[in-house]
């Protein structure tokens, strides 16, 4: 953190809740009283391609980008991912990151090779890494949907504000849309809260 | 239920550009809103419709959207019309006049700038079309922006009878921020059309006397330029450098020189000269910071200001601070020191079409018959340039593949003599000015195999209604056009034209083969919808039998990105070479079920999966 400004990048493919996460932190940060810029490109997101989203938050912030080397917190949903985007991290940053591998057509083909240990990788750079397997989580809890929560539970304690705000807004937001699905998705916060401590 | 649409005054929300400007067009009484889609425009249109008291309307083009703007602004609403950058192109035509003739009721232009190019055919930059057009200019930096900027805008547009351009950008779309809102619903009652064929009827007679009056509007936003609030100086401690800039890349230049004045030109056209030179006068040196093209800076030295600008900062793309950092350092001679980013390679990820896209199909066809020049069009399809097709050979502008194609014919040279020519095209780009193209080949005997996918949607867009989905903006049915019979009333034979179901792989190689023989048009229209639309059904999905699996790879080419290779052999064959063979497995999580891929396993080895022994298997590497 810089100037009181906390910098979080989420990134992962399109269709894999990226912006949603996303979202409800920039929302979580505006109502705790911060200024909040929001930024994604993600044009063609819904193909199967990159999707990166900046959330920016502190007393006055201008530009909505995050540089190379200025994010505070990188949250991955996907391994790769995770490690395409670590130049964005300060040497001094946290990599969350979800071990869920997946690989674009081009790979499978065979035109390019997917990283064989990414988490090692990102790990072998300095910065600070916790890995695990949000999906193995999701399916114990039941629901393949709750990755969100559940990777926003592993990142809560490295917010400027009490892991329970996220918590809170997280499960007001399904009480008012989707009351069923509110207390799994406190379960799935509490888990991913747990396996953010475990190290890679 | 949208909570903005029913806030009240003075309370706070997160919301990106495009939902700001929809709210201010609630609040300054708009009656009428009409758009194309089109990337970071499209999300405009689709929060306007979520205000009831605003009739809204996806327009068949952006041309077609501003007439239904203007018309309804002659009629004395408040109306709007919204557009990617490209759509104003399209639109010119009809504002380069009405400029000329003035407006009624408030008509406000908003055009969103791909600076950056995330997701459009070029990178141009619509300021332009104020000083082409002689339409003022405002130009907000963030959403707060956006939403005052645009209410202001109607006020203007009445004020000088003008219409008023809002330029935005995709880091103003699409950047969600905090906006509080100021106000609620003023309705603007519409007085009815006047009559007044001097005023409306552009003839050169009446036209003429015009020219004079648009002047005397500018000298006018001129002055008023000079005074305007939207124009403002931020004082700064280190004055070696003064930065004069609109739009994001105020926020830009803030963020990385928080102590330098800037001069922030919300009003940004005409150019406040005076005020810039007052501003000049008190920095050392003067640098303009704009995206993209060198607009003001150029405005700015032809009124004999000292300034810098493209010479120090790129004419494309955004001017992120990490762009400004260093160019700016060289200029005062310090030494830049970037922090050294991190490194990491990691393989590309290209959009691909989706799992059981329709346009898979044809695209399988297009990539195993030999001799064909594909000339393209813009939509999802155009992916079919790419990996593994390699089936589209131009793309340049909505509707342009049949226009193309057909002087592609005419102008055949010497290496074409054997080529088929093939053109493609989606069913909202047939509708927004690809008909026209078709009408002229047929007009002049020209000699094209048209593709036209239709798959009931604007699928690049984010699959928003179309006139050939049968519904409209609000989800209501409405007349669906009829492809057959259009191509019929446009002169293609009847014969010519055959409708595909494009799943069946097959048949679309047989039929698109047969066309192409064709001494005359053909028309091949396909008939499954968008794989990510409400029309589009699953099924169970379907899976490799390993032992029946040869290793062929035929499905593999069909670009299916359910479809992934489970591993490579490499066997001698019967003459003695080596060959590879390529064994295929299909991922249940991403298959629908739409069967297509089983047309190209000859051994029969891609069978639908039973209803017990569906598997939820993590995708792996
Ligand atoms: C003048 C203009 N307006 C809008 C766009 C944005 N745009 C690109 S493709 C497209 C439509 C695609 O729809 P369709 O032709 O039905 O193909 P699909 O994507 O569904 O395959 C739009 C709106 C553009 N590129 N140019
Ligand atoms: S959005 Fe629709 S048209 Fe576009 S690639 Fe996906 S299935 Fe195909
Ligand atoms: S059936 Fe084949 S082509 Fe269709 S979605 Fe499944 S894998 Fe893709």
């Amino acid at each position: 953190m810089r100037d009181g400004i906390i910098n979080i990048l989420v990134v992962g493919i399109g269709g894999q809740g990226v912006m949603t996460a996303a979202e409800m932190l920039a929302r979580t940060a505006l109502n705790q009283g911060y200024d909040v810029k929001k930024t994604e490109v993600a044009g063609m997101a819904q193909r199967g391609g990159v999707v990166s989203s900046h959330v920016r938050f502190g007393p006055r912030i201008y530009s909505p980008q995050i540089d190379a080397g200025e994010a505070d917190l990188l949250i991955g949903f996907e391994a790769a991912e995770a490690l395409r985007w670590l130049p964005w991290l300060r040497p001094t940053g946290v990599a969350m990151v979800n071990t869920l591998r997946i690989a674009p057509p081009v790979v499978s083909v065979g035109l390019y090779d997917y990283p064989a240990d990414p988490i090692g990788q990102l790990a072998a750079s300095g910065v600070e890494v916790h890995a695990f397997d949000a999906g193995a989580i999701a399916e114990q809890l039941g629901n393949p949907k709750l990755v969100n929560s559940i990777m926003l539970g592993a990142i809560s304690d490295h917010l400027p504000f009490p892991a329970d705000v996220l918590k809170t807004a997280i499960i007001e937001g399904f009480r008012a849309y989707k009351p069923k699905l509110a207390e799994v998705n406190a379960q799935a916060f509490d888990a991913g809260r747990q396996a953010g401590h475990t190290d890679r | 239920m949208n909570a903005v649409v029913h806030a009240k005054a003075a309370s706070r929300h997160l919301l990106s550009g495009n939902e700001a400007v929809a709210r201010a067009a609630w609040e300054a009484g708009v009656r009428v809103a009409a758009a194309y889609p089109g990337t970071p425009a499209t999300e405009i249109l689709e929060n306007i419709a979520l205000y009831p008291d605003i009739y809204s309307e996806w327009s068949v083009n952006e041309k077609v959207a501003v007439e239904v703007a203007i018309g309804a602004s002659l009629a004395g609403s408040r109306a709007l019309a919204a557009m990617k950058h490209v759509g104003m192109n399209v639109a010119s035509d009809a504002f380069m006049t009405q400029s000329l003739a003035g407006v009624v009721g408030g008509l406000v232009l908003v055009v969103a700038d791909d600076v950056g190019l995330s997701s459009s055919q070029n990178e141009q930059d619509s300021r332009y079309w104020g000083r082409f057009g002689h339409m003022p200019i405002l130009e907000p930096a963030d959403s707060q922006e956006a939403y005052e900027m645009t209410k202001m805008a109607f006020d203007l547009s009445e004020q000088y009878e003008t219409p008023v351009i809002v330029r935005m950008t995709t880091r103003v779309c699409h950047v969600k921020a905090m906006v509080e809102f100021t106000g609620e619903r003023v309705e603007h009652p519409a007085a009815g059309f006047q009559k007044n064929p001097q005023r409306w009827v552009m003839t050169p007679a009446n036209a003429k006397p015009r020219l004079a009056l648009m002047h005397e509007r500018d000298r006018q936003l001129r002055a008023l330029s000079e005074t305007s609030e939207l124009n403002t100086a931020y004082v700064g401690s280190d004055r070696r450098i003064g930065f004069v800039t609109s739009g994001p890349a105020f926020m830009h230049v803030r963020e990385a020189f928080p102590n330098a004045p800037v001069l922030k030109l919300g009003f940004s056209h005409p150019p406040p000269l005076e005020k810039i030179r007052a501003f000049a006068a008190t920095v050392d040196t003067l640098v303009v910071v704009e995206e993209t093209e060198a607009l003001l800076e150029t405005e700015i030295r032809a009124a004999g200001i000292a300034v810098q600008g493209k010479e120090l900062l790129p004419r494309c793309g955004e001017l992120a601070p990490s762009v400004l950092r260093p160019a700016i350092k060289a200029l005062l001679g310090e030494l830049h020191e970037a922090p050294k980013p991190l490194q990491a390679g990691v393989f590309p990820r290209p959009p691909t079409m989706c799992a059981s896209c329709p346009h898979l199909g044809p695209y399988f066809a297009l990539s195993h018959i030999r001799n064909l020049n594909i000339v393209g069009d813009i939509g999802c399809y155009t992916l079919g340039a790419g990996h593994p097709w390699n089936a589209l050979d131009t793309c340049t502008c909505m509707g342009a593949s049949l226009s193309m194609a057909h002087g592609m014919d005419k102008g055949r040279g010497a290496s074409d003599e054997q080529k088929h020519i093939v053109a493609v095209i989606g069913d909202s780009t047939f509708l927004h000015m690809g008909m026209q193209g078709l009408l002229n080949m047929i007009y002049n005997r020209g000699n094209v195999t048209v593709l036209l996918l239709d798959n009931r949607s604007v699928g690049m867009t984010g699959g928003q209604e179309n006139p050939g989905t049968g519904q409209n903006l609000h989800g209501l049915p409405a007349p669906r056009v009829d492809f057959v019979k259009l191509a019929e009333g446009l002169g293609v034979r009847p014969e010519r034209i055959r409708t595909v179901d494009p799943y069946e792989l097959p048949t679309i190689v047989k039929l698109v083969r047969e066309e192409i023989k064709m001494e005359e048009p053909s028309v091949i229209i396909t008939t499954r919808p968008c794989s990510l639309t409400d029309r589009f059904e699953r099924f169970r999905p379907y899976a490799v039998v390993e032992d029946l699996c040869t290793g062929c790879g035929n499905c593999i080419d069909l670009g299916c990105p359910a479809i992934s290779v489970a591993r490579r052999e490499r066997v001698a064959t019967k003459s003695g070479k080596s060959r590879e063979l390529v064994f295929a497995r299909i991922d249940p999580n991403a298959c629908t079920g739409c069967h297509m891929c089983a047309g190209t396993c000859a051994p029969a080895a891609i069978v639908q999966q039973s209803q017990d022994s569906v598997v939820r298997i993590q995708p792996h590497a």
